[in-house]
């Protein structure tokens, strides 16, 4: 079952064009990868299916709901449905890593305040932080502890959906391994479906099942990574075939 | 959805089984239906999981927390669960609870800690303003020792956002604070058969004192404000530190001009106001009280001193350097969070406004001891 479908969008900043009807397929229970070089629109791609950013034209449809002129109604449950992991983490200032982890589950759950501690300390070790930076701001840690807090807190609620802009990016190594094999895990027990932006070839060929590639405003590949090393476009040549050296 | 869990106690064995959804959304509800099984005596704990349509991690934490409890009771409990999803689920819980440390919680202060902790933050703050300043002062120093340290696009363009887009409004309010306190004004006198009267006091009061508060304020409103949260923003997005690494001071760029700026055109606004709140109480005198706005003129030329207006403009430079130097000041005390920049907005308008007046107060005294 297709969990989100894009079609024919074109999106438009001024007089520049980002994307020139682009079309997407994710499935459930895929780990989908979104590829391009810097400044194609894959962040701008991956706000306009968390309905942050408007498109010019075309269609797209997240868990069954075209997001063109959505309900606020059935738009609040597709965001309780889903997490986003920002490229720059995105952590509420004014709040701990604790509270920022626990404000979707008070806001929107019923549970306990013990319990909601529990799911916190699990979600804390899930992503590998420790146990004593709970009580730190956003200010207080590194950046690669901000992406770990951030991804505790897209998964605080268990989503259906992960959208990741760049997770691996500024994490170490071992960390940046670490959360991949996280993802797979998650994937296979909670049955997660993920899209997510990746610069990084190890967490590319590690997680992603298939791979869409945006160059020059449009979609240049969508399919398994095996396929991609076939396709004529310097983007893909240069980007893949380093690697393969 | 939420399915009441079923509890079968027979003899020293209780038979309980999950139904349905085991969920963040449904945990809070079975938390409370099974809490009563702990009133109850048995040995033997058996929970049956294979009813249950879907677990997610919270609904996993609780399973696992609850068979815990028991356990510590040395009750013996067994758990039977099927589906290989939800088992996944549950052995990825047990393995990290079992070895994820309890987050502490922040210790609560004592209310002596809490003052102590207030009264060294205004040590402080006090501190870091008479820093701040001195940094000034020796920053103004090198900036004075050559030509080429001044940064005039930078003034010229601070004069032009904070002064010359602020006439438009200053004109405004001092125009309407000079019709208003005429208008007020003209009926007393009209009652004394004093109306002439009205110039003197006009003048007086308006070059003296109205004039420069009310630029003041609308300038502490206005540009004092902003520089405190452009300089605030500026240090969140790390703009500051870039700026210092890169070799550029922030005080020559940023603070200086911003004080200079103020410093040269907050005279000019003044005498703007000045003019501007004349025109009101001169209308009001002609439209009221049937004062010719020649007789107005010529009344004002005998009456009123130039002392009077050089001591409304001689304050410009004065309140100029203190709201300037209070928005910034505010500006650089914001700390990494966003709400430290509404807190250090607020702060700056309030206290600068505050400075003025203080300031005003102490020009009084000296004017009449001086007597000016
Ligand atoms: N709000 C905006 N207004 C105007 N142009 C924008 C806006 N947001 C993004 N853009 C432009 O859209 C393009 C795509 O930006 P986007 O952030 O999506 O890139 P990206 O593919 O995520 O790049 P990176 O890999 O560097 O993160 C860029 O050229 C950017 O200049
Ligand atoms: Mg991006």
């Amino acid at each position: 079952m297709a969990l989100i479908t894009l079609k024919n969008v074109k999106t438009v900043f001024g007089d520049t064009v980002i994307h020139d009807g682009i079309y997407l397929n994710v499935k459930e229970g895929e780990i989908y990868g979104l590829l391009g070089p810097s400044g194609c629109g894959k962040t701008t791609l991956l706000r306009e299916m968390v309905l942050l950013q408007d498109f010019r034209e075309g269609t797209i449809e997240v868990l069954g709901k075209n997001l063109n002129g959505i309900r606020e109604k059935d738009a609040q449950s597709l965001r309780q449905q889903w997490g986003v992991l920002f490229q720059f983490g995105a952590l509420f200032s004014s709040l701990t890593i604790k509270e920022n982890i626990a404000l979707p589950l008070v806001e929107y759950t019923s549970l306990s305040k013990s319990m909601i501690d529990e799911i916190v300390r699990f979600k804390i070790h899930l992503v590998g932080l420790k146990a004593k930076d709970a009580n730190l701001y956003p200010s207080e840690i590194s950046g690669g502890m901000k992406k770990k807090a951030g991804l505790a807190r897209a998964l605080a609620m268990d989503p259906k959906l992960l959208f990741l802009d760049e997770p691996t990016s500024g994490l170490d190594p071992i960390s940046a391994r670490e959360f991949d094999s996280l993802i797979l895990k998650l994937r296979d027990m909670l049955g997660l479906t993920v899209v997510m932006v990746s610069h990084d070839l190890q967490s590319i060929y590690d997680t992603l099942d298939k791979v869409a590639i945006i160059d020059n405003k449009k979609i240049v590949y969508e399919g398994t990574l095996e396929g991609v090393k076939n396709v004529k476009n310097e983007f893909i040549q240069t980007f893949f075939g380093i690697a393969n050296e | 959805m939420y399915k009441k869990p079923l509890i079968d106690l027979q003899d020293d064995k209780l038979l309980l089984s999950f139904r349905g959804e085991l969920s963040i959304y449904t945990v809070a509800d079975i938390e409370q239906e099974v809490k009563k099984i702990k009133n109850y005596t048995f040995k033997k704990l058996l929970i049956d999981g294979n009813n249950i349509t879907s677990l997610d991690t919270g609904g996993a934490i609780f399973l696992y927390n609850f068979q815990n409890d028991f356990c510590a009771k040395k009750i013996d409990v067994s758990l039977c669960l099927n589906d290989a999803r939800q088992k996944a689920t549950l052995d990825l819980v047990a393995k990290n609870m079992a070895s994820a440390e309890i987050v502490k919680k922040m210790p609560k202060k004592n209310i002596f800690e809490k003052i102590g902790e207030i009264c060294y933050a205004y040590f402080i703050g006090l501190l870091s303003f008479l820093q701040f300043f001195g940094q000034l002062f020796v920053s103004k120093l090198r900036y004075l020792t050559s030509l080429k340290n001044i940064r005039f696009k930078e003034i010229a363009f601070e004069i032009n956002d904070s002064a010359i887009r602020a006439l438009g409004i200053i004109a405004l309010t001092s125009f309407l604070i000079g019709l208003v306190v005429a208008y007020q004004s003209a009926y007393q006198l009209k009652l004394y058969g004093a109306n002439i009267f009205i110039v003197d006091m006009l003048g007086i009061s308006i070059f003296r004192e109205l004039a420069p508060l009310i630029t003041a304020i609308v300038i502490a409103g206005r540009s004092g404000s902003a520089y405190a949260a452009q300089i605030g923003a500026m240090k969140i997005t790390q703009e500051l530190d870039a700026m210092k690494t890169m070799g550029f001071e922030p005080f020559a760029f940023l603070v200086l001009p911003r004080i200079i700026a103020l410093v040269i055109t907050m005279p000019i606004l003044i005498f703007i106001a000045d003019m501007m709140a004349m025109l009101g109480g001169m209308i009001v005198a002609h439209v009221d009280l049937n004062i010719t706005p020649s007789l107005f003129i010529d009344r004002f030329s005998e009456v009123i001193a130039a002392k009077h207006f050089y001591v409304g403009i001689i304050k410009g430079p004065f309140f100029a350097f203190l709201i300037a130097s209070i928005g910034i000041y505010r500006g650089l005390m914001v700390k990494a969070d966003t709400q430290s920049i509404g807190f250090n907005t607020t702060k700056s308008v309030v206290e600068s406004i505050f400075a003025v007046i203080v300031c005003d107060a102490v020009f009084s005294i000296a004017f009449t001891i001086l007597g000016i």
